[in-house]
């Protein structure tokens, strides 16, 4: 049995996913049959990490059964199956963004792509790499744009290269409603701006931001346009192609896969002219004592040995959204979005944080809930077998701009119910009353 | 219900939650030596900042203001109960450390009326260990505070 599919036997279903579907599809995922506190687990976290089918949990085993070997070196039939299931992954998920396998570079977690782009660009600053290279360098005087709603993960790599630099961080700020105000936009982003990092979709606000007018500014000023999929990639048809854009930063565990993996998406001419970030074995040429030649991309930021049996596992995730549809996930998600945000809308004190009922969001909604914090609504769902994020969800800055320290999200995924929602939506109706929180 | 969430929020914390003793800094009274801590948690964003006021070896006084979930906020109240009207600075860290091993036992230390007042209603605490930074927070701010004021 392969354990990457070919593309041959991917077929996409038409009809719309309906409850009925998503019953079947809760099989597949065995972690979704066990109780919690004595009720039936209700998982509304798949913002934070996704589960997994039984065929993600099953390639992992399948390759330490079978096929386990270092990859990219030695001569043994096992090492060079390995390295075939390796690269095979790589291929499976570049077609699932509409990238070439070559711009598809094998990271820890997006976290560490991101940080693998703004290191390497520090790594242009200061001297290294080609005369390509010198593309990348950024220094006093430029600028770089981010918006008041990342996820600390593309806030923080930014800023730090900014601190390293001398460059300037900016941001477009967001509305009172959250939204990205994009009549800054076109001025914080200018001649001097060297990179432009946003969010696709925003894991606190469910919001889709207007990628394809920013990636557009971008490059209308000459800066590179990075994108945080985190929150796009597992949810929404994206394609790397289409959109034009420069950098894409995403997640494998939050798209079925497991830990451990993620991916940083670049054009090639890009990747194949930035300095490495780490360094060490397999990501290079010809090594002396004074000096390394590198790898071509994506070999070339990959040092030391990889996520073998994750990698794999990854492409039977990809291939699992495939066969049940992106368009159809999205669909279905955007289904429970709405029916997320109009239950909560009428249920005293609670604010929905980001767009209302009738704007286009993601399948998440968090929301605030006067006189209960949210520490505790998530200990009182618990009870009920809820699991919900509460906290600030790694986006302090935007809570703050949203007047609040900490918000409740709900996140869903292909496998939730209508009735998920609104079982939730049911235990959220009592919560005030349970805190005897004043009205 | 389960009736384990009423053993976590019992009426009394609830109470505590909404009716704060202690709530709003003040400064320490004239001729004690005020000694002050914040402390915050980076998992939530809770957060306060606790002053103490010591005489010699008496704490004379606390107030504190804050941000956080009901059982970070209750604890602090019933903190400010245990120090209202006085307490030496030997006593006020025995109870301290009491009220740690309670939260830390999972349930198996059964907190004592008599030592921790109110705040035996935590008790409940200890059974959800992600909750116990909660309930320690403003107690580990007097801690901190002790140690400044020395």
């Amino acid at each position: 049995m392969p354990v990457v599919p070919t593309p041959t036997t991917l077929t996409e279903a038409t009809a719309a996913i309906d409850d009925r579907e998503v019953s079947h599809i809760r099989n597949d995922f065995p972690i979704l049959a066990q109780q919690v506190n004595d009720n039936g687990l209700v998982y509304l976290d798949s913002g934070a990490t996704s589960q997994n089918p039984l065929s993600v949990i099953e390639a992992e085993q399948e390759f330490y059964e079978q096929r386990n070997a270092a990859v990219h070196r030695g001569a043994h039939s096992l090492a060079v199956g390995a390295t075939d299931v390796f690269e095979e992954a790589r291929e499976a998920v570049a077609r699932f963004i509409g990238a070439r396998s070559n711009e598809v570079v094998w990271t820890a977690n997006a976290t560490e792509a991101l940080n693998l782009l703004t290191y390497s660009f520090s790594n242009a600053t200061a001297g290294r790499g080609s005369d390509d290279s010198r593309r990348f360098v950024v220094q006093p005087g430029d600028e770089i744009v981010v918006t008041e709603m990342e996820h600390h993960a593309n806030l923080i790599p930014w800023q730090e290269l900014a601190f390293r630099t001398g460059a300037t961080l900016r941001y477009i700020p967001v509305d009172d409603d959250g939204a990205l105000r994009m009549d800054e936009a076109a001025a914080v982003i200018n001649e001097a701006t060297k990179v432009v990092a946003f969010t696709h979709a925003s894991n606190v606000l469910g919001c889709i931001n207007p990628v394809e007018e920013l990636i557009a500014l971008a490059h209308a000023r000459g800066a590179f346009a990075v994108l945080d999929g985190c929150q796009s990639v597992p949810h929404l048809p994206v394609d790397v192609k289409a959109l034009d854009v420069d950098f894409l930063a995403f997640s494998g565990h939050k798209m079925l896969g497991p830990t451990g993996i993620g991916a940083l998406y670049g054009k090639a001419d890009l990747l194949n002219a930035m300095p490495p970030f780490l360094t060490g074995g397999s990501m290079i040429t010809k090594v002396t004592m004074e000096g390394a030649d590198y790898l071509p991309a994506p070999n070339r930021f990959e040092a030391g040995t990889q996520q073998i049996s994750q990698a794999a596992a990854l492409a039977v995730a990809v291939n699992y959204l495939q066969e049940t549809g992106v368009k159809r996930i999205a669909a279905w998600e955007a289904t429970l979005g709405r029916r997320l945000v109009e239950g909560l809308q009428q249920i005293e004190g609670v604010r929905v944080l980001g767009p209302g009922a009738g704007t286009e969001r993601i399948g998440l909604a968090a929301f605030d809930i006067a006189g209960v914090h949210a520490h505790d609504v998530g200990q009182f769902l618990d009870d009920r077998g809820i699991a919900v994020r509460v906290g600030h969800h790694c986006a302090q800055p935007l809570h703050r701009r949203l007047g609040l320290i900490a918000s409740t999200r709900a996140s869903t995924y292909l496998y939730n119910t209508t009735a998920d929602v609104d079982y939730f939506l049911e235990a959220m109706a009592s919560v005030r009353s349970f805190f005897g929180a004043r009205s | 219900m389960s009736g384990a969430l009423e053993q976590l929020y019992q009426q009394i914390i609830l109470d505590h939650s909404k009716l704060r003793h202690g709530e709003g800094l003040r400064p320490a009274p004239d001729g004690s030596v005020p000694g002050e801590s914040h402390q915050y948690n980076p998992t939530c964003g809770d957060e306060i900042t606790l002053r103490l006021a010591r005489n010699g070896e008496q704490i004379t006084a606390i107030s504190w203001a804050g941000d956080g979930c009901s059982i970070s906020m209750a604890a602090a109240s019933v903190l400010t109960e245990i120090v209202d009207g006085g307490i030496s600075e030997a006593d006020l860290l025995s109870k301290v450390d009491n009220f740690r091993d309670v939260l830390r036992s999972r349930g198996t230390i059964e907190a004592d009326e008599e030592v921790l007042g109110d705040a035996a209603a935590f008790s409940g605490v200890s059974r959800y260990p992600a909750r116990v930074k909660c309930a320690m927070l403003s107690w580990v701010a007097a801690e901190e505070a002790l140690l400044a004021s020395r």
